[in-house]
């Protein structure tokens, strides 16, 4: 301020990036706080979760949840569900999700709405894209509201298979909203952005599972984060499984309750499926926390109204089906990336449904102890699952903010993202005695160039050390149990019913991952090491699979060096 | 990332035998990679980015960097004092020091009355190296008085002197800053243009930090509070700089009196010029300030706001009135209509009950006809029927309507059995004369 002769004059206005996460359930809105970290800004209404719903009476506008609200009382002149619809040609969606909203009707080829949006009778056709706009414009003025500044650029997330029509409409809704979109990222990524970007995170290599479990999607994608820098080994999707699959389990639950009562089926009458999807929703929500929830609905039908409870136990088995299904989903999606439950060293639960207690709980069945399964029912230091993509995304927003929009283009451009990945981890392998055994300095999925660094011990009295550097394979060991006696056995058949014998009988066996060592690379000597020396090696690996190695005794004079050459191009 | 791990294992001896030239031997080679997509965010992506675009190996880019990091501190550094010298400052006679610009002999002419002693230290010390005259010797320059070398000497002085510096400051004419004309400022730079130059008058005050006049955003108490401390200026500046040399010979007393006198005025005069200088210019951004205005009308408004709000009220109020008053008559219409209701539902049950007790009666007196009289063969003569329908007509009489019903009930199951009927009758009249109603014998023909 006192240094006002040191500025140069501002042409344009300031640049002010958020972070959002856009979903068809529900949108966030977040920024990097004074203190340095991400947050999520909650709107007028205290929202953080705000849905992705607008609602038009009489020609005002309404957003979020009140727009939400509006899906019992003026189901036509509301639209939710909507984000999957950007950019898409009408014949190629799913109008499902819009059965108890305003219904997408076809404009030239995409998708667009019907609706009275104006204080006139008239109906007018909304495309998907202005509707989007006018979400990314209520969006925007809530972050402005918030921060007390005007906002005018932003990344934003999106699915990993959005492809580059439903990108380019996104852009440009935005730009319509007067958002300038500085770049959009991956939701999956962003969400493990989100812990890695916590000061207490360090860069650590790990394969992550992000599960996002969403309101009527679940996406699901195996990620390996190498030296910081991110891959994406395998996605797999469910257009069908979401909350809205779990809505629907209380739903059915509730109306035959209430059906057995009056004789009447609720689900019949538009109004009362409305309020008992709602309502149920929040039912749902509450037994993420507690063990019993209730509902309570005025005139569900017939003027009737209707109130109940439901204890966690009872949803929890009538939802073991679909809970199934999204375990499914992430064994799905490991067996994609042809990998194992063991080589995870991360689950990462993203999306409102993932605070459902049971299904990482599940999870954490599947996987080995080792695995964190980053889950607020399975750990206390979880952040918010509904909070991560946002957060991630202001992260991203932060750190290329300042740059020329040029720079950024050229730096998302395919010609720097593509890149050769290590197929074999490269690390160095140890014999003694009869043990062959191998550490890994750079993992398999590494993107190159890369250069790693590692210190190691040599014997007690030093000396000369061998240096041998190779590709390892990791496998997986299976231990079968030691059988049991068979006399015994026969007797627990004899006794137990059937039941329980066959889990007694299928006695653990053990699974354990193994290095193996491969293709041996280089060879090299340290001489005359002395005692209670170490040796640092250093591995730098070329683009085109060249190598330069480097190993040193610390704190000693010289090194050895040596190149490996890059392998000849394949025969076929 | 250039950072080592470490690994507590411990590496193998050399094998006996194994030998390389310079202790490296390649033997193989790295297995055929897989082209994958990065996901172009985060930092160490960035830093990707960076060396693949510039093509930079990574020892080259952290070397790069911090050539970039170096240069940008030493900069920063330099920036301050590395302005170019005006050949005509370098050739000034020391002995005008007092005419100098301090601070552009310092090189510190971008800052002025912000540079810190710290900076101005820097700047002599910089300065010194430059011009010192030992090293104007050994690069043969001459300069026989030292000239600038003293200047440098002069501004230092009287720049880390606080009491000094002010004075200097305070008729530092190149720190000023001219305030907008109208024009100027209508052309959409009011804030940013008036903003500069209440900065440069604020370096006078005594109070600091000085409120700035923030943009059209500011709240109404903020802008109150600009245009308060403001009209409450309290200015530490002085004119003493522009004295005219006081002789200081002791010959000449009158004359030294004389200027010292008329510095004295200049001083006073300078200063109520400025104080009106300062007040004109705050009426002037005053005057223009669009956002005085629309506090007024913000002011107005609000007061239309309460007025209207009031009107709603009495309104709301008449209107809740009239609703209870129509209320109120709803109520008593729909408590007249109950009531009325009532009356009717008693009045048809009083009128079924009397027909019922006429029907009843019918029965009794036919009951008696259908047996004759009680009389046996014959036609009853007229004294007996007159007799037997008296006693009836008594009975019924002292009969309430269920007392009635019954007997009715008893007399039409009894039929023509006229000594059934006779019975009925007896236990009817028995009953009446139990209960005091009758007295015995008085009804002669059911005895
Ligand atoms: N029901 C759905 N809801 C949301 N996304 C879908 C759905 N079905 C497919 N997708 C995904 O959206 C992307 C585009 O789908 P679509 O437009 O049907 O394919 P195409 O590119 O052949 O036109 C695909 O990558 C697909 O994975
Ligand atoms: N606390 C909670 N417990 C269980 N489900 C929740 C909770 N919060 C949100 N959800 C569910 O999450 C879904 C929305 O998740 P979200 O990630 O916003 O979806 P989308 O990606 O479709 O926008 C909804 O079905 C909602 O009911
Ligand atoms: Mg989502
Ligand atoms: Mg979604």
């Amino acid at each position: 301020m006192s240094d006002e002769s040191n500025s140069v004059p501002a042409e344009a206005p300031e640049r002010f990036a958020i972070g959002i996460s856009f979903g068809n359930s529900s949108s966030s809105i977040a920024r990097i706080s004074p203190e340095g970290k991400a947050e999520v800004i909650a709107n007028e209404e205290g929202d953080r979760q705000i849905p992705s719903v607008l609602s038009y009476i009489e020609g005002e506008e309404y957003h979020g949840t009140q727009a939400k609200a509006q899906l019992i009382r003026n189901p036509k002149n509301t639209v939710a569900y909507f984000r999957d619809y950007l950019g898409k040609n009408y014949k190629s969606i799913d109008a499902t999700p819009c059965h108890q909203s305003a219904h997408p009707v076809q404009v030239d080829s995409t998708v667009a709405f019907s609706i009275r949006d104006t204080a006139s009778e008239d109906v007018n056709t909304v495309t998907v894209s202005e509707i989007t706009t006018r979400h990314l414009r209520r969006l925007k003025q809530s972050a402005a509201d918030f921060i007390g500044k005007e906002v005018n650029a932003a990344v934003i997330t999106v699915p990993t298979d959005f492809h580059d029509a439903q990108r380019e409409a996104l852009i440009a809704a935005a730009k319509e909203a007067g958002i300038e979109v500085l770049q959009l990222i991956h939701e999956p990524v962003a969400a493990v952005m989100a812990y890695d970007a916590r000061p207490e995170a360090t860069v650590a290599d790990k394969l992550v599972v992000v599960a996002d479990l969403g309101g009527t999607r679940s996406d699901v994608a195996v990620i390996a984060c190498r030296g910081g820098m991110y891959t994406i080994l395998a996605t797999a999707h469910d257009y069908e499984l979401g909350g809205a699959s779990l809505d629907q389990i209380i739903i059915d639950h509730f109306a035959k309750e209430f059906i057995k009562k009056h004789k009447v089926d609720p689900r019949e009458n538009e109004r009362g499926l409305a309020k008992l999807k709602l309502e149920g929703e929040a039912t749902r929500k509450a037994l993420s926390l507690g063990t019993n929830a209730s509902l309570s609905i005025e005139s569900l039908t017939d003027g009737i109204d209707f109130s109940s409870t439901i204890n966690r136990t009872r949803y929890e088995l009538l939802s073991s089906k679909v809970f199934a299904q999204f375990t499914d989903l992430i064994q799905q999606v490991i067996k994609k990336a042809e990998l194992d439950v063991l080589d995870i060293d991360e689950v990462i639960f993203s999306g409102g449904a993932s605070h459902t207690p049971k299904i990482a709980h599940l999870a954490r069945n599947i996987f080995p102890e080792k695995t964190a399964i980053l889950a607020p029912s399975t750990l206390i230091t979880a952040l918010n699952p509904s909070e991560l993509a946002a957060r991630g995304a202001a992260v991203q927003a932060s750190l290329i903010q300042e740059f020329d929009k040029e720079d950024i283009e050229q730096s998302i451009h395919p010609m720097v993202t593509a890149t050769p990945h290590l197929r074999n981890a490269i690390g160095v392998q140890f014999v003694s005695g009869e043990d062959v055994d191998f550490q890994p300095l750079l993992n398999a999925e590494t993107a190159l160039p890369a250069r790693r660094t590692a210190q190691y011990s040599v014997p007690k009295a030093g000396g000369s050390v061998f240096v041998r550097v190779c590709e390892g394979v990791r496998e997986i060991k299976v231990t079968k149990p030691e059988p049991k006696p068979k006399a015994e056995k026969a007797s627990d058949a004899e006794e137990d019913d059937s039941d329980f014998d066959s889990d007694e009988d299928e006695e653990e066996e053990i699974r354990e991952t193994v290095w193996k060592t491969d293709k041996a690379i280089a060879e090299l000597a340290v001489k005359d090491v002395k005692a209670g020396g170490k040796v640092e090696l250093m591995v730098h690996v070329n683009s085109d699979l060249g190598l330069q190695i480097t190993v040193r005794e610390v704190g000693g004079q010289s090194a050895v060096r040596g190149a490996v050459e890059s392998p000849k191009p394949t025969e076929n | 990332m250039a950072s080592a791990q470490v690994f507590n294992i411990t590496l193998p001896a050399l094998p006996e035998g194994w030998s390389a030239d310079k202790d490296f031997k390649a033997v193989g080679s790295v297995s055929a990679a897989t082209q994958r997509n990065l996901e172009p965010v985060g930092p160490h992506f960035l830093a990707h980015a960076r060396r693949k675009r510039h093509q930079r190996t990574f020892s080259e880019d952290e070397r790069i960097q911090a050539q970039q990091n170096v240069k940008k501190t030493e900069e920063d550094e330099d920036d301050e004092i590395s302005e170019p010298e005006d050949p005509m400052m370098l050739s000034r006679d020391a002995k005008d020091w007092k005419a100098q610009d301090h601070y552009a002999v310092l090189g510190l002419s971008k800052y002025r009355w912000r540079a810190t002693p710290e900076q101005i230290k820097r700047a002599h010390r910089k300065k010194v190296l430059r011009h010192h005259p030992d090293k104007k010797a050994a690069m043969g320059q001459t300069d026989e008085n030292d000239n600038f070398f003293k200047c440098i000497q002069k501004a230092t002085e009287l720049l880390l002197d606080p009491v000094r510096r002010r004075q200097f400051d305070s008729v530092d004419e190149a720190a000023d800053v001219e305030p907008p004309t109208k024009k100027e400022a209508a052309k959409g730079n009011f804030y940013k243009l008036w903003s500069k130059a209440f900065v440069a008058e604020g370096r006078f005050s005594k109070k600091q930090p000085v409120p700035t006049l923030g943009n059209e955003d500011s709240t109404k108490e903020e802008v109150e509070g600009f245009y308060d401390f403001w009209y409450n200026f309290d200015s530490w500046r002085t004119f003493e700089y522009l004295d005219e040399d006081v002789p200081d010979d002791n010959e000449n007393r009158d004359q030294k009196r004389h200027v010292e006198k008329k510095n004295a005025n200049a001083r006073r005069k300078r200063k109520t010029e400025d104080n009106t200088r300062l007040r004109h210019m705050i009426d002037e951004c005053l005057a223009n300030d669009e956002r005085i205005k629309k506090f007024r009308q913000q002011a107005r408004a609000g007061k239309d706001k309460k007025r209207l709000e009031k009107e709603a009220e009495a309104k709301r109020l008449a209107e809740e009135k009239e609703k209870a008053r129509v209320e109120e008559e709803q109520r008593k219409k729909e408590a007249e209509e109950t009531a009325k209701a009532d009356r009717e539902k008693t009045k048809k049950a009083k009128e079924a009950a009397k027909n019922a007790a006429k029907k009843n009666k019918r029965v009794l007196k036919g009951a008696v006809k259908e047996v004759n009289y009680f009389v046996e063969g014959g036609d009853a003569s007229a004294g007996q029927v007159d007799a037997v329908l008296g006693d009836v007509e008594l009975l019924m009489s002292k009969i309430d309507h269920e007392e009635l019903a019954a007997l009715a009930e008893s007399l039409t199951a009894a039929g023509k059995d006229g000594a059934a009927v006779k019975a009925a009758y007896a236990a009817q009249a028995k009953q009446l004369v139990e209960a005091g109603k009758l007295k015995e014998g008085e009804l002669k023909t059911f005895a």
